[in-house]
């Protein structure tokens, strides 16, 4: 158990540094620190101009180690990057990491009770299309998850604030306040959204794994040693499905992100999907470089925990 | 070499690959027996497959002349779906099928012509639709060109050589998947700089990675079994059993997960219009250019209705063939039968 | 005196395409109390659909037509569904085939056969963990009290099906389905397996239906047999009767198609063909395209069982036409 921790950790570490040389590449490589220099000045700054914001913006260095072996932007990047000094923007010189601590509580407070609330009603609702398989209740719930799939997530945003917030008046179009209070009616239509848009895929995806599930073999002991539907549902197929379910949460976490990338710009929340928005509206790659990089780093730590949790779920995994 | 030479060619490619696919598929009987399936049962959802395809095709098809009014009209190549929309612009918006324009109530260039009305340009909105077709098929053709075979090379050699290769591509994989794929695309587009090819390619190379595992996955499993380990103690080539075993029995895999992807791509691009690094004249461009409209007073609501239904539309079909498909081709996912 | 399990025209269908295709079609049996009755066919012939039949555990989208399942004369099939969920098993249980898929991978053994007593039975935890401790003692399983814990990949195939021969016991049930309790298992565990369930049948004095394909187990433990073909029996005797003289031509070409029961030298039998899928079954008798001895009559209407002697009964027409014995 614990070799395989040790193992898994180490391949993290090294998935760590591949992540950061992909994005070395994309944004000193592919697109160079002129490039950049020509995005935030205009395509018609004079060299020198050019030459004077790399200087200012820390871009002047050479690029690869056998340029300089010493001074580098390759090594600048990793030795940055790895030890969280993560520097400023590139647009206002504001400290990366301050505004990184600032978004990430408006971050959670959006994406924490939609994800708790999203997978919640996605298992609910997954066991109990699963559980009339074969009727017109499950005919109609794979549809409906169809439909839902099949809206892009703007059309929802949109929708929904016009709906709720125009109509109906409900909630508050867009906004974000510490008082837990007024949060509460600012957060509201948001989380319902998200909620909302990820639930099709979601339930379809478990309605999947529990109807596999059902068809096993020790389901069919568990019914013939007289368990009834609910509980050959409860305790025997969920139990036996949270390696897949498991597996889903996690990989929800960055797509949770992206859906609250929208959102957070859409309803006015001043978190990392905002900061994350205005870095490319305003071509910052300091700040994009950052955010590409913190939640991969998140993404990387999530995945080790399911690997990890895979173990404590299913028996099989410890002996190996 | 004008670009609608090269789309008009692109055209009869695609056509002439279309007629060899569909020789290949008739004399295969597995391919006839699970096309004949989803016929019977998705009929509805891929006649609307094929009306998308059929529009995305005659608005790839132009030439230049025609009875353009002004000299510079008529230098300019247009597709068979901008000659059923002539001329008529007005100056702003219009209401579907109205006679006068929606603000002010100046009579209309072409009273009752439009439709699905007219947006913030004048320009009519069922046209606009029906171009967004060519556009969504373009991202996910494009971007299945780019990925498909990248995930195929990469996925069939790291499961059937294995070791060192193996190692390599899977932290490849790992490393790309680590990075949340929205970002990635967008970091990506950020790199690549904006426009149609760099927004395909950048969607190719996030979207490679899952195809590049199922394949990888099932090469493994391919290469374990008896007949293929038959013809490795037969002494038959690598490339040879890679063509004529591992290939053919990944097909079904391609198929699908091209189908499911397809979704995804489009969904995706409406949210890169959105953050501005779209591709021109999706139909996310067009739901994103309409979010304002609505807050305007009276509301104009046909801009995002037409976008939003013909996107939905398609997507619908091609989630519900995607789904069909998967029942009929993978047999892991068929139901427990007596 | 009624039977311990006693099954009347059996049918069982399920739809295929527009229509609802019988996979049984009027399947009757009886089982003694203390009685072992082997069910006895080729694959696909409808034995184990007659085994969950009996469960009333038909996959969906398959459903049980017509017909009577009584336990002590007591009708199953009319059986509310909680009062169904009582029946099974408390008073039938059932083994599987497959001892490696039919134990939840993700629960200790003991945990599931203690909720197999649970189920049934108002005692706590740790005296049902007792109880199936001394189970497992029973059915031969080394260190019952460590093997509780155990997950079942922790155990071979053997002691599987000896958790899964213990699970179905704990509860004292009249009667015990076993559906080849021993194909997935090597040879020598399988004389184990079979010696533990006369053993056990010996002792208790359950019922058994055993289904199997393999007459060298029917020949080990069965007192008397039904023979199978397409969703029908076809032929039905005591042990000894049967193997001394088969009357159908199917159980005689079963007979003759098994190593142990030909004389060395001679070639083995082969039934010609395989057995048809239910779709293609014959209007009349099913066995007619296979039949070395189909004439005229075999083509109309499905032949009627006929008293043979004592226990012993056939449907074929070429029995009816010949001369009576």
């Amino acid at each position: 158990m614990l070799a395989f921790v040790v193992r898994r950790l180490l391949f993290g570490v090294a998935v760590v540094l591949g992540v950061l040389g992909i994005l070395f590449v994309l944004f000193f490589q592919v697109a160079s620190p002129d490039d950049i220099a020509r995005r935030a000045l205009g395509e018609k700054a004079r060299p020198d101009s050019i030459e004077q914001w790399k200087a200012n913006h820390g871009y002047d260095r050479p690029l690869w180690p056998w340029q300089d072996f010493e001074d580098n932007l390759l090594f600048h990047h990793y030795s940055t990057m790895l030890s969280f000094d993560f520097g400023a923007s590139d647009v206002d010189g504001a400290p990366i990491s301050q505004r990184i601590r600032e978004g990430a509580g408006p971050s959670l407070a959006l994406t924490v009770p939609a994800f708790a609330f999203g997978l919640g009603l996605a298992v609910l609702l997954g066991l109990f299309v699963a559980f009339f398989r074969e009727t017109y209740i499950d005919t109609t719930g794979v549809f409906l998850c169809v439909l839902g799939m099949s809206v892009s997530i703007l059309l929802y945003i949109i929708a929904g604030q016009y709906l709720v917030g125009k109509m109906l008046r409900w909630f508050p179009i867009s906004g974000f306040d510490a008082d837990p209070a007024v949060l509460l009616r600012f957060l509201a239509l948001p989380v319902l959204i998200s909620v909302l848009s990820g639930v099709g895929s979601d339930v379809r995806f478990y309605r999947t794994v529990f109807v596999e599930e059902t068809g096993r073999d020790y389901v069919r002991t568990a019914r013939s040693k007289g368990a009834g539907e609910v509980r050959v549902m409860i305790r025997h197929v969920l139990r036996n499905s949270l390696i897949p379910i498991l597996t889903r949460v996690v990989l929800a976490i960055p797509f949770l992100f992206t859906g609250s990338l929208l959102l957070e710009s859409f309803f006015g929340i001043p978190g990392l999907g905002s900061l994350t928005i205005d870095a490319i509206s305003q071509n910052d790659f300091a700040t994009l470089r950052v955010m590409v990089f913190v939640l991969s780093m998140l993404f990387i730590i999530g995945q080790i925990a399911t690997d990890i949790s895979y173990a404590l779920v299913d028996p099989r995994v410890r002996l190996e | 070499m004008a670009p609608h030479v090269l789309s008009n060619a692109i055209v009869l490619l695609l056509l002439v690959a279309a007629g060899f696919a569909l020789r290949f598929v008739r004399g295969n009987r597995m391919w006839r027996d699970a096309l004949a399936q989803l016929w019977r049962r998705r009929r509805g959802s891929l006649l609307v497959i094929v009306a998308f395809l059929l529009v995305g095709l005659l608005d790839s098809v132009a030439w230049t002349g025609g009875q353009g009014q002004d000299a510079l009209a008529a230098h300019e190549a247009r597709t068979v779906i901008d000659r059923l929309f002539q001329g008529d612009r007005e100056a702003s918006y219009s209401a579907p099928l109205a006679d006068a324009a929606f603000y002010g109530g100046d009579p209309l260039a072409a009273p009752g012509g439009h439709w699905l009305g007219t947006d913030i340009l004048g320009r009519d909105v069922l046209h606009r639709t029906l171009k967004g077709a060519r556009v969504a098929l373009m991202i996910g053709g494009l971007t299945s060109l780019i990925a498909i075979p990248l995930a195929l090379l990469f996925g069939i050699s790291a499961g059937y050589f294995g070791r060192r290769i193996d190692d390599a591509i899977f932290f490849l994989i790992s490393t790309l998947a680590s990075i949340p794929s929205l970002l990635l695309l967008i970091a990506l587009i950020m790199a690549l700089g904006k426009g149609t090819w760099q927004v395909c390619l950048a969607l190719g190379i996030t979207s490679w990675v899952g195809l590049c595992r199922v394949t990888r996955g099932e090469t493994l499993k391919l290469r374990e079994l008896d007949y293929v380990q038959a013809a490795r103690a037969l002494g038959v080539s690598h490339g040879r059993i890679l063509v004529r075993h591992i290939l053919p029995n990944l097909m079904h895999l391609v198929i699908i997960t091209f189908v499911l992807m397809f979704s995804q791509l489009v969904l995706s691009e409406a949210i890169l219009a959105y953050l501005g690094i779209g591709v021109d004249g999706s139909w996310g461009e067009m739901i994103d250019q309409a979010r304002n409209e609505l807050s305007r007073e009276p509301i104009i609501w046909w801009n995002i209705a037409a976008a939003g239904s013909a996107m939905f539309t398609l997507l619908l079909a091609v989630n519900y063939v995607g789904d069909s498909l998967r029942d009929i081709l993978d047999p892991r996912t068929l139901r427990e039968t007596p | 005196m009624s039977a311990a399990i006693e099954v009347e025209g059996l049918e069982v269908s399920f739809p295929d395409g527009r229509w609802r295709v019988s996979i049984l079609d009027g399947v009757d049996f009886r089982v003694e109390a203390g009685e072992v009755l082997a069910l006895v066919g080729e694959s696909g012939c409808g034995k184990s659909m007659t085994a969950l039949g009996c469960m009333r555990l038909i996959p969906k989208p398959g459903r049980i037509d017509r017909g009577r399942v009584l336990l002590d004369g007591r009708e199953l099939l009319e059986l509310p569904v909680p009062a169904m969920r009582q029946v099974r098993g408390a008073e039938i249980s059932m083994i599987f085939q497959e001892p490696m898929t039919s134990l939840s991978p993700v629960v200790t053994v003991g945990t599931q056969v203690v909720e197999a007593i649970r189920l049934h039975e108002k005692i706590s935890v740790s005296a049902a963990r007792k109880r199936v401790a001394d189970l497992f003692a029973r059915v031969g399983i080394p260190d019952p009290a460590e093997r509780l814990d155990a997950y079942p990949h922790q155990l071979s195939g053997g002691l599987k099906q000896r958790v899964m021969i213990a699970m179905a016991l704990c509860t004292q049930p009249r009667v015990l389905i076993a559906d080849e309790p021993t194909t997935a298992l090597d040879v020598t565990i399988q004389a184990q397996i079979l010696e533990l369930m006369r053993e056990l049948q010996r002792e208790t004095g359950t019922a058994i239906l055993l289904i199997t394909h393999d007459l060298g187990i029917v020949n080990e433990l069965a007192d008397r047999v039904a023979v199978m073909y397409a969703g029908r029996i076809v032929e039905e005797a005591t042990r000894h009767e049967l193997f001394r003289q088969p009357r159908h031509p199917y159980t005689q070409g079963l007979l003759r198609s098994m190593p142990a029961l030909v004389a060395p030298g001679e070639p083995l039998h082969e039934i010609a063909g395989t057995v048809p899928p239910p779709s293609d079954w014959p209007a009349g008798c099913r066995f007619v395209d296979r039949c070395p001895r189909a004439f005229d009559p075999c083509a109309g209407p499905a032949p009627d069982f006929q008293m043979l002697g004592r226990g012993h009964s056939a449907a074929c027409h070429a029995l009816a036409a010949e001369p009576g014995e």
